[in-house]
């Protein structure tokens, strides 16, 4: 042990002076990108779940392929809250270019393990600090000197495990799982665990109050990011058709989901249901799921923000001849190429509005990876029963980061094709016009390329069209249509997901939370009802546009507080869109633009500081 | 008084049952002999004389006077006017979606050569079976006639603009980059055109088809080399062209000595007479040297250029089901519940 390391006043127990924090502290690991640290943290994740202890992750990575610095942030919370947590209880200190900074913006009683030659312990005297000899451990357990650097990770894993009281059990459950198909990787990752262990058996003392014990909040559930559980959901939707142009943070939805197709969408004649082009950009992406919309195939696909911006046009073009498609948006940082491994909440607005003219598009806003999953089911069902294109709008916390969650439900809905005239119905009908209100839902009939009847064909274009889609630049025939797209729009509003009354207890303020925001709201609620004796009521958006149920909830509050995570306060603009003009002055904001994911704090900081408490 | 009355004459038919009439569009709006409505005729002949069911057409268009013309020819086919330079990505898509359709992608020059050169290039590429004609005028026609990336140098607008830059050549693009049918033909050489097409439809994999197309209001005066004038001087065709689909009588004779003769996937036959000895259009770098001569010549030539029967579309190489994908049924599209509690097993 360094003779610096400066221990808080310790306790007769042996371990410090505090009462011991038991479940419910943050844990953050400080590398550099590219070191293999990933998996070291994913068992550190996985053991305290196995535990039965609610545990969340949290990525925070470069956009780099490696040597830039990385933070991968681990909350257990006994209460079971999973946002991201401000304050850190536990560094693991590996990155040395980091490392000053990261000490030095800790909170006073948190716990720091370091690599020895960083010599941390003595830059405060507020702290824990516990030295790590990484190199002469790793030496011991791992002969072959090039894969030290990436087993040394294992040995924090280890040391963590006695320090915080892990079972040991469940830490090489979690490297077998972690390395399943790689039995040598297994061993010598478990060998360099158990040697992180060993040592600080032999050598260190506990000084700090932080500990694990086993609960029964995990039983049965799963552990996955939104991405895999959106490429999932998509899979059980049927999707048919997947195009793409990598980007940050949305490919592993579709790189994930190449894996599923190809483990479950091969029929027994060895041929695949679906087919999945990688395209040249974003403009050829949503191109093809325009044609393929078109054509009768369910398509897909799934970008970020830049790709957003290139697919203004087509979306435009799929809004006005009306064709379905589903486009999975994983929200980043922007303006511009912006952060693009941070996350927000920034594309709300322009994706509502996207392109040129009164464009007008409908949202589905996942705030969970069960959400991710269900909605893929709910996306394409809608995009068909309306057909227009749909937007997911996840983001990067949610796309990218480990969630747990119950184990997802079988889609009970059916697959929804939507009205398409069959040969026989044209038959019956002796026609059709395609673009005709003949339901007064604002959604017309449509019939497929390749249906074999003399009537079936329509001339779908992107100008100016009447009922039967012919060309016309009447002025009737434009307003009649374009008011048909606007009841369409109406119809949508009852159609698409409604939002979730979280808390409604006839309280006078009300807050409007969405996607990735629901995790810190959920924790925010306490914080404020606790902390500051403010109650408050919480409904949770689903989807765009709003249905009644979001209009109720305003017109029965006082002051509503809409939590977004991006500068503009873009969903309450959208709201005000929507809002009869006396009621948009109830509307108050609350965001959150750092690029990291939205914590309770600063919620709870900032209503508290309007509401004057 | 009474008579047998005479006859109605019977329209001709093709092998289907069906009339040229049944492969008819709407009344052109273009302009009176425009170029591109000469190439929508030899589409129809094409179509109807090939017994192709319209109903199986997918027609596929991006902007411009060119991108329009599809709504002037069978009407009983679906058609896609989408937009400005993108046709490419939406006829992927529908390909890919149903790829029982024969597509039939409609593009002018600057839809193809400027905005959509991106798309036209990885279109080519991936060899998606479509026939994909350009009506070729080195001008834009619907924004009123400024100049085309296929302008050639020194061509002069009516406005007295001479093009300094030197043009695209599609042709040599296409061949270079894994297109295997290309061909480049005039509006105006109805027998050409029309055999070419006839082949196009035969093959399985992107045909290229570039039509000198000339545009009677903004660029057929003086000074163009994309004037009916021009090309009637200065056209010189590579070979004789000729089709003899499967469903006729192949045994004609050709003679090898003057004759290449090429088998298409279906049994046609297409019949090239060399009228340059030696030419081989199922040789890629000889099909673009010889392009690129014919630049430095300032030939205009037309002709098959280049022929592959041979390689994968990009369909083929998919290996979807042979339902369309558009049409696959629930059970074949989402998987059992075993599945997905296999799924959620390896998250535990
Ligand atoms: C994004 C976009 N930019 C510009 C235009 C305007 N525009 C319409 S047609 C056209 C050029 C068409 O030229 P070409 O493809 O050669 O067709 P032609 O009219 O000559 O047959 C342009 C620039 C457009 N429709 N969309
Ligand atoms: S402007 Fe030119 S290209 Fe357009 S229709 Fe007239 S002649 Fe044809
Ligand atoms: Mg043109």
């Amino acid at each position: 042990m360094a003779s610096t390391d400066v221990a808080l006043h310790e306790g007769t127990d042996g371990s410090s002076g505090r009462e011991p924090v038991v479940n419910d502290f943050s844990i953050q690991v400080a590398t550099v990108n590219g070191s293999g640290s990933q998996s070291a943290n994913t068992v550190l994740l996985r053991t305290i779940f196995q535990m039965g202890v609610p545990v969340s992750g949290k990525n925070l990575f470069p956009s780099n392929i490696a040597g830039l610095p990385t933070w991968y942030t681990i909350r257990a919370s006994k209460h079971g809250y999973i946002a991201r947590k401000k304050e850190i209880d536990f560094l693991v200190a590996m990155n040395p270019e980091t490392a000053r900074e990261d000490v030095v913006s800790l909170e006073a009683g948190a716990v720091v393990l370091y690599d020895e030659p960083l010599n941390l312990g003595s830059l405060r005297e507020d702290l824990t600090f516990y030295s790590i000899p990484y190199d002469k451990i790793v030496a011991q357990v791992c002969p072959e000197a090039k894969l030290r650097k990436l087993v040394k990770n294992m040995i924090y894993v280890g040391v963590v495990a006695r320090l915080l009281d892990l079972d040991m059990t469940e830490v090489e459950k979690a490297i077998r799982k972690q390395f399943a198909r790689k039995q040598k990787a297994a061993d010598l990752n478990w060998n360099a665990a158990k040697a992180g262990y060993d040592y600080a058996v032999a050598s260190l003392r506990k000084r700090d109050p932080f500990r694990v014990e086993r609960m029964n909040k995990t039983a049965g559930k799963i552990i996955v990011d939104g991405n895999s559980a959106a490429a999932m959901g998509c899979m059980f939707a049927g999707v048919t058709v997947v195009t793409w142009y990598p980007i940050t943070p949305s490919s592993s939805l579709v790189e994930t989901l190449i894996d599923y197709m190809k483990a479950y969408r091969i029929g027994p004649d060895g041929k695949a249901t679906f087919a999945i082009v990688q395209a040249e950009d974003e403009l050829a992406a949503i191109g093809m799921v325009i044609g393929a919309g078109w054509a009768g195939a369910r398509s897909m696909t799934a970008t970020a923000g830049p790709g957003i911006s290139l697919m203004a046009e087509f979306v435009g073009l799929g809004y006005y001849v009306e064709i379905p498609g589903v486009i999975w948006d994983i929200q980043r940082v922007g303006p511009s190429t912006g952060m693009p491994t941070r996350t927000s909440q920034g594309d709300i607005l322009s994706v509502a509005l996207l392109s040129h003219g009164d464009t007008k598009h409908v949202m589905l806003i996942p705030s969970s990876v069960g959400e991710c999953f269900s909605m893929a089911s709910e996306a394409f069902n809608l995009a068909e029963q309306l057909q227009t294109p749909v937007f997911v709008m996840s983001d990067l916390d949610l796309g990218m980061n480990n969630w747990m969650s119950d184990p997802f439900e079988y889609p009970e809905e059916p697959i929804h094709r939507g009205k398409v005239l069959s040969k026989e119905d044209l038959e019956r009908l002796g026609g059709f016009a395609r673009y005709k209100d003949v339901d007064g839902d604002g959604v017309g009939y449509r019939t497929l390329p390749g249906t074999e009847h003399p009537l079936a064909a329509y001339f779908a274009r992107g100008s100016g069209h009447n009922e039967r889609s012919g060309y016309s630049e009447r002025p009737d025939d434009y307003v009649n249509n374009m008011d048909r797209l606007a009841r369409k729009f109406e119809f949508a509003r009852t159609a698409v997901p409604k939002p979730e009354a979280v808390a409604d207890n006839g309280n006078a303020i009300g807050i409007i939370g969405y996607g990735t925001s629901h995790w810190a709201l959920d924790e925010s609620l306490d914080q404020l009802k606790r902390e500051r004796g403010i109650d408050c009521d919480y409904l949770r958006l689903r989807a765009y546009p709003f249905t009644t149920e979001v209009h109720e909830f305003i017109k029965c509050h006082d002051r509503v507080y809409i939590v977004d995570q991006n500068r503009d306060a873009q969903m309450l603009q959208l709201l005000k869109l929507d809002l009869p003009t006396e009621e948009t002055g109830k509307l108050r904001s609350v965001r959150h633009y750092n690029g990291l994911p939205i914590d309770a704090r600063s919620i709870t900081d900032a209503i508290a500081a309007q509401e004057g408490k | 008084m009474a008579s047998t009355p005479a006859p109605q004459p019977q329209p001709k038919m093709n092998r289907l049952g069906l009339a040229v009439l049944d492969y008819r569009g709407g009344k052109t709006t273009l302009c009176a002999g425009c170029g591109h409505n000469a190439i929508s005729e030899r589409i129809i002949d094409a179509f109807y004389e090939m017994g192709v069911q319209p109903e199986r057409v997918a027609k596929l268009s991006g902007i411009g006077c060119s991108s329009k013309s599809p709504a002037y020819f069978m009407s009983r086919s679906h058609s896609f006017n989408s937009v400005h330079g993108r046709m490419p990505s939406v006829a992927t898509g529908a390909v890919l979606a149903n790829q029982r359709l024969i597509a039939l992608g409609v593009s002018g020059d600057g839809d193809t050569a400027s905005i959509g050169i991106g798309q036209f290039i990885h279109l080519m590429r991936r060899n998606l079976p479509i026939i994909y004609i350009i009506e070729d005028n080195g001008v834009y026609g619907l924004t009123k006639g400024q100049f085309s990336a296929t302008a050639d140098v020194g061509s002069k607008l009516k406005t007295g603009v001479i093009n300094e830059l030197p043009p695209i050549d599609t042709c040599s693009l296409a061949i270079e980059l894994g297109a295997t049918f290309v061909a480049r033909s005039f509006s105006g050489d109805k027998r050409q055109l029309h055999s070419i097409l006839k082949a196009a439809i035969a093959h399985r994999g992107t045909v290229m088809v570039d039509v000198i197309s000339p545009c009677v209001t903004f660029n057929d005066h003086e000074g163009s080399t994309k004037s009916y004038k021009y090309m009637k001087d200065h056209e010189e065709p590579l070979q004789d062209v000729n089709f003899v689909p499967a469903f006729e009588d192949i045994a004609v004779d050709y003679d090898p000595g003057t004759s290449v003769n090429i088998t298409m996937h279906d049994g046609s036959q297409l019949r090239l007479r060399k009228l340059e000895e030696d030419y081989d259009p199922t040789n890629r770098i000889e099909a673009v040297k010889r392009l690129s001569l014919a630049h430095e010549a300032e030939e205009a030539l037309t002709g098959v250029f280049y022929i592959n029967t041979e390689k994968p579309n990009f369909a083929d190489m998919l290996n979807m089901t042979d339902v369309p994908l558009a049409t696959l049924p629930e059970e074949r599209v989402r998987p059992s519940r075993k599945v997905l509690e296999e799924c959620m097993e390896e998250l535990r």
